[in-house]
């Protein structure tokens, strides 16, 4: 009888430590917060000529903090422009409807991210509002080319 | 010409009905309803010596791998100043792939040849047997706590490696090799996800503790009663759940972060 209560202590502890693992993997591995993952958001769109690196979930962030993500690119038929829908916190209500989407890397070789700079208009953006002042990815090959051309014109 | 013909049929009918008689193992020894009188106890007795004693072998070779990933990482990553990505490195390696694989082979070796061998023994010294003419099924007596337990128990090791490993590398990266510990831990959770990675992981290892599992119990239960017959049921159980569980992985991962 003792012999059998040992080893359902033994196998409830082995159980509990692969609870724990999956806690541990879920809270300091993958970042999971309960709270962020059932986050309110609305969507936003906005066309760039030119999305480079942009991915499905990349980040957008205003002054450097992430307000929401990426939820798809796709590309106008009409336009030929990328038109990229991102989902934004709700609490994030002071994006102006003269607000400026730009698409920038973090670092040199970093991922790419859509950074948004709020403007002065009193009107905001609401849910499903295209922001109309863009300015597309740095595409480092072009910056490059430009540069070697103009060397050779020197 | 004709009797290599005539051998190629034989092993093709032979293989055939292997899987058809794994098959009807699955099926008679999961199927009805559960014991409830003595299957809490035996399935507990199975967990100890399935899981429970596999853990040392899964925790020691967990740090190690994680400790070794680290230390390759590091020396490639740090020659493009890139060495604060070697969270995402490691933790992304073990999640969706080292983990569950490394742990179902060691659990291959470990406790799937410990099952084939109990089981084909049982069955050679005519236990099995005795078992059936006292009106105990042995389907529901041997295989079934034995199947649910490697079950189980696959997850759970896969994620206690994958947690050991994650600390090795921690150990390696961070205190020996100078790793801010800050950037370590949070360019992992920014990359990882828990969905996407973790579960996915988590339905991996599931997979490949039925896969491991059921050949183990299988080739015990199917072993020539010899001696000889329960060493090459035991070799066989090594070498088909170690294949079983690479392919599935690449179908897995096909199927799971394949280009959609």
């Amino acid at each position: 009888m003792k012999r059998q209560r040992n080893i359902e202590i033994t196998v409830g502890a082995f159980m509990l430590l692969g609870i724990c693992a999956l806690a541990f993997l879920a809270i300091q591995v993958s970042g999971l917060s309960l709270s962020s993952a059932h986050r309110d958001t609305y969507h936003l769109k906005a066309r760039f000529n030119n999305v480079a690196g942009l991915t499905n979930r990349s980040q957008v962030k205003v002054a450097g903090v992430v307000v929401g993500y990426v939820t798809g690119i796709h590309i106008d038929p009409v336009t030929v422009r990328a038109v990229v829908d991102m989902a934004i916190d709700k609490d994030v209500d002071y994006l102006t409807t003269d607000s400026i989407a730009a698409i920038k890397t973090s670092g040199v070789l970093g991922e790419q991210y859509v950074s948004i700079s709020v403007g002065g208009e009193p009107d905001m953006l609401a849910d499903g509002g295209v922001i109309r002042d863009t300015q597309s990815a740095l595409v480092l090959e072009d910056l490059i080319g430009k540069f070697v051309s103009n060397m050779g014109k020197n | 010409m004709l009797g290599m013909l005539q051998r190629l049929g034989a092993t093709g009918l032979e293989v055939a009905a292997a899987f058809g008689r794994a098959g009807v193992l699955c099926w008679q020894s999961l199927w009805g309803l559960p014991d409830w009188r003595n299957g809490p106890a035996l399935l507990l007795r199975q967990l100890y010596f399935v899981g429970v004693f596999s853990l040392v072998i899964i925790m020691v070779s967990g740090v190690l791998i994680g400790m070794v990933l680290a230390l390759q990482g590091y020396t490639v990553l740090v020659r493009f100043g890139a060495e604060a990505a070697l969270g995402q490195l490691v933790s992304l390696t073990l999640l969706r792939e080292l983990g569950p694989v490394v742990a179902a082979l060691l659990f291959a070796g470990r406790a799937g040849s410990a099952l084939t061998a109990e089981i084909g023994l049982m069955k050679a010294t005519e236990q099995l047997s005795a078992m059936e003419m006292i009106g105990v099924d042995p389907m529901r007596r041997v295989i079934r706590p034995r199947l649910w337990a490697g079950i189980i128990s696959m997850p759970i090791l896969a994620q206690v490696f994958n947690m050991v490993a994650i600390y090795g590398a921690v150990a390696v990266g961070v205190y020996w090799l100078g790793v801010d510990p800050g950037s370590f831990w949070s360019n992992m959770q920014k990359v990882v996800e828990f969905r996407e990675d973790v579960l996915n992981g988590v339905i991996k290892a599931f997979a490949f503790g039925i896969v491991v599992t059921w050949i183990a119990v299988f080739e015990g239960y199917d072993a020539e009663p010899t001696s000889e017959g329960i060493s090459v049921a035991t070799t066989r159980t090594v070498v088909f759940s170690s294949l079983a569980v690479l392919a599935m992985d690449f179908l897995l991962t096909a199927v799971m972060f394949g280009v959609d």
